[in-house]
């Protein structure tokens, strides 16, 4: 049973990647991300990790895509012309990179066939938000507050990144 | 199940994003191909932490989603003030710094 489900959600989810890299619409790319990470959250489900499939489609799903959408939506961009239909030394370089990148990860992987075990019959109770939580505010309490320093700096960032006049002269 | 099969997913998954970084013109498709490299190596982290038993694989995890939602909201800000200045996002059109 755990098989055919990994084996839906594994279809999914490559089949989305394939889209998103495919699809000429920027929308249509932002989409087929959607699925793919919800599909990977499914993954996690099937590994017993339930609070980071909810994070998942939560802030991977829900708010970093939502902002990606607003952006393409803000920007207006027109269809990417002419994206695969000329055959060019790019797209040659990038497949025969992605190529050499599958197959050394493939073969650093297969290198450990039938070594690795099982999932940890543990797994149930350290996937849980009780368990996360519990490490997260007691020995990363120090990287928690960091983290919270870096999000107040990437708003902070982003806003001035986006305003209108970056130097602060204005123009006529 | 044993664990390659997830690794082996997370391999492919990566493959494509870095395939799509390498082929793809539009500036914002590659930010999202960024974020599915991203996205491959927190599986690898998680099938590695359920292989284990160990909740700190699942930490590194939620810190990366922290960066990764940090980075989204920086680079969509420079993606917007590129645009302003230029009027596209096709990076072989931006190349103040390339010689």
């Amino acid at each position: 049973m755990e098989t055919y489900i990994f084996i839906l959600f594994a279809t999914l989810a490559v089949a989305s990647a394939v889209g998103m890299i495919m699809s000429r619409d920027t929308v249509n790319s932002a989409l087929f991300l959607v699925l793919n990470l919800v599909s990977v959250a499914g993954i996690f489900l099937l590994l017993k990790a339930q609070f980071l499939a909810v994070v998942q489609v939560l802030v991977y799903g829900g708010a970093i895509m939502v902002l990606f959408l607003f952006v393409i939506m803000l920007l207006n961009l027109s269809e990417e012309e002419q994206m695969l239909r000329r055959f060019s030394v790019r797209y040659a370089a990038g497949f025969l990179l992605g190529v050499i990148v599958l197959s050394q990860l493939l073969y650093a992987i297969a290198s450990m066939t039938g070594t690795l075990p099982e999932i940890h019959p543990e797994m149930e109770q350290i996937g849980t938000v009780e368990s996360i939580g519990d490490a997260l505010f007691s020995i990363y309490m120090l990287p928690v507050l960091v983290t919270a320093i870096l999000l107040t700096a990437a708003v902070v960032g982003a806003l001035l990144l986006a305003q209108r006049k970056i130097s602060g002269k204005e123009k006529k | 199940m044993e664990m390659d099969w997830y690794l082996g997913l997370s391999a492919v998954l990566f493959t494509i994003g870095v395939i799509g970084v390498l082929t793809r013109k539009n500036a914002i498709v590659i930010f999202m191909c960024a974020e599915l490299m991203l996205n491959s190596v927190n599986l690898t982290l998680v099938s590695f932490s359920a292989q284990l038993g160990d909740v700190h694989g699942q930490i590194l995890v939620f810190f990366a989603l922290c960066v990764a939602a940090a980075e989204a909201a920086v680079g969509l800000a420079i993606i917007i003030a590129i645009y302003r200045n230029h009027l596209t996002v096709d990076v072989t059109r931006i190349n103040l710094l390339r010689w």
